[in-house]
């Protein structure tokens, strides 16, 4: 108990983080309707892009731009393997997600991982710095929770701007229906390329934030991150889609639809022996079952449902 | 308006499914005229329509609109000198967007996408008179989602979106089709009303040989990829069902007309 309670700060940090790459990957999976396999590649790309700058003296404030920009060249890539090369969204994602694997390695110097040192870099956020708050070594405002907060309020405000513009209305069309965009005079395959951009640029903040956090970038850092990312979206939609139909809330709820996730793994780390290793399979087995579930609700299958709707 | 030069399209060419779908079709359309396209299935109606909006390549020929040649312009870029209503209800609109989303959209055809917002005031209450117009009581609706709307008020809102700007050519794929009888005719009327209104070229293909007579003021008969019947004024008022049959078989020297278009 004592442990999920001191560790709880922690998750809720890390849920906030993980929170923008999920917002990235609402972009691309609920705005354009492409699964984008891309992020397991770009949010490491963010990280290590974020790691070497900073180890090299650079702010870290332009670190995390850098890799902004580069995470967004990562979804520029995939754009045109699915427009330009007309391959498949899913394998244009996967294609890059495996040359990103050796991209990410040569960015940390041909080596797995790239770490910081919280006493000598000033980092933007850090696991130390929980600790540092709460002692009172430190102002709130460098608290983790506080400054990924702030990340996510201003990630949430742009998006909901640009969205409400004409360029991002004709990249919510896209998604809607390709047809109509295209025959109201939108350059559809121009915007799933800016989409998936918009979306990579902030997986990479994601991993960007994620490595100062943990004070190192790893090669494996992304692996799953996918899933970390429709967990969020899905546990967000389901716990928050009847309170939340404005834009901007449903970007928050996967915000919070993230928390929600490091929570309970979190819980089931602490309450349980589970080996930490059968994390991914828990959170496959998870993220399965939500997806089903609303299909399974769609045919009718759960027929104590008040309100039953007929058809498909 | 619209000039169509000796275009031919084939699907699967050189396979065992080859089907010639086009064959050397040429149609030119006088500014402000109203084309009703009827035919059996396969004659190639929805064919030429996607050619001309560029939803595929011609194999050959040339197709321009108002003098310009888009023969080899992507669909995107043709929108802009094209209004369009699919059969399907579901073509022409984004389900998941709001009625005066979809409309903005449609306001924008042909413009670049800046960063401007993607709808102002103004356009609202400009947005609320059209819709009144069409007298389906979605003039109080601007916010509700669209796939919420019944499909022949899908079918009007798309009609409405495409008539937004005036388009140089306006194509209707069979956009009643779909509809029950009732709601077809107040589609109809809303086109008749719209296309005089605008004084827009028109192209609109119909299985329905009464609605082709009834409406617009030219008919062209397709079979087998090409225009076999096109008759016009007085003549065009004056036709009937069993005259425009027997045009068919005369032209095409077969009895299928019966089988094929017998459909009303």
């Amino acid at each position: 108990m004592m442990s999920f309670i001191n560790a709880f700060p922690g998750s809720v940090a890390q849920g906030l983080i993980w929170g923008i790459m999920a917002i990235g990957v609402y972009i691309t999976y609920k705005l354009l309707d492409i699964a984008d396999l891309t992020v397991d590649g770009s949010f490491c790309t963010g990280g290590a892009v974020c790691a070497v700058m900073i180890v090299s003296g650079q702010n870290p404030w332009f670190a995390i731009l850098c890799a902004v920009l580069v995470g967004m060249l990562t979804g520029l890539v995939t754009g045109f393997f699915h427009t330009t090369c007309g391959i498949p969204a899913i394998l244009s994602g996967i294609l890059t997600q495996l040359g990103l694997w050796s991209i990410n390695l040569a960015i940390m110097g041909m080596k797995a991982n790239q770490s910081m040192n919280v006493n000598v870099h000033p980092l933007i956020v850090s696991l130390r710095y929980l600790s540092d708050v709460s002692k009172g070594n430190r102002p709130f405002y460098q608290h983790p929770i506080f400054v990924v907060g702030l990340f996510t309020l201003v990630v949430i405000a742009i998006l909901y701007w640009f969205f409400g513009t004409e360029r991002g209305a004709s990249i919510r069309a896209t998604g809607a229906n390709e047809n109509m965009a295209r025959a109201q005079g939108i350059n559809t395959n121009l915007n799933k390329v800016l989409g998936l951009m918009l979306s990579n640029g902030l997986v990479a903040l994601s991993g960007a934030l994620l490595a100062q956090y943990n004070s190192f970038a790893d090669i494996n850092m992304g692996r799953g991150a996918i899933v970390i990312g429709l967990a969020a979206v899905i546990i967000g939609e389901v716990v928050f889609s009847k309170l939340f139909t404005n834009f901007a809330l449903k970007l928050l709820a996967v915000s919070l639809g993230a928390i929600i996730y490091y929570v309970v793994i979190q819980a089931v780390i602490s309450f349980s022996n589970i080996d930490s290793n059968y994390m991914k399979l828990i959170s496959a087995v998870i993220v399965a079952i939500f997806l089903t579930v609303p299909n399974l609700r769609a045919k009718g299958m759960f027929q104590s449902k008040k309100i039953h709707k007929g058809g498909a | 308006m619209l000039e169509i030069n000796n275009i031919c399209k084939t699907f699967n060419a050189g396979t065992v499914n080859e089907k010639k779908a086009l064959k050397n079709l040429s149609l030119t359309l006088k500014d402000g005229e109203f084309v009703t396209v009827i035919g059996g299935n396969g004659a190639g109606k929805s064919t030429m329509l996607n050619a001309v909006a560029g939803v595929y390549g011609v194999d050959s020929g040339s197709i321009i609109i108002d003098g310009i040649d888009v023969t080899h312009l992507p669909e995107y870029k043709r929108a802009k000198y094209i209004g369009r209503v699919f059969q399907d209800p579901m073509m022409g609109t984004a389900a998941t967007m709001q009625i005066e989303e979809n409309m903005a959209l449609a306001a924008r055809r042909g413009n670049p996408r800046t960063l401007r917002s993607g709808i102002t005031k103004a356009e609202r209450a400009e947005y609320q008179k059209a819709l009144a117009e069409l007298d389906l009581g979605l003039e109080d609706r601007l916010t509700a989602k669209v796939g919420l709307l019944s499909g022949g008020q899908r079918q009007a809102l798309t009609l409405l979106m495409a008539t937004l700007r005036k388009p140089k050519l306006l194509l209707l794929d069979e956009h009643t089709a779909a509809l029950d009888p009732k709601t077809a005719q107040k589609v109809l009327d809303a086109t008749d009303r719209i296309v005089a209104q605008n004084n827009l070229t028109t192209l609109m293909i119909t299985h329905n040989m009464r609605d082709a007579i009834a409406h617009g003021d030219r008919l062209i008969m397709m079979y087998d990829g090409h225009i076999v019947v096109d008759v016009s004024g007085e003549e065009k008022k004056n036709l009937t069902v069993e005259q425009l049959l027997a045009l068919f078989s005369q032209a095409s020297g077969s009895d299928e007309a019966d089988d094929k278009l017998l459909l009303s």
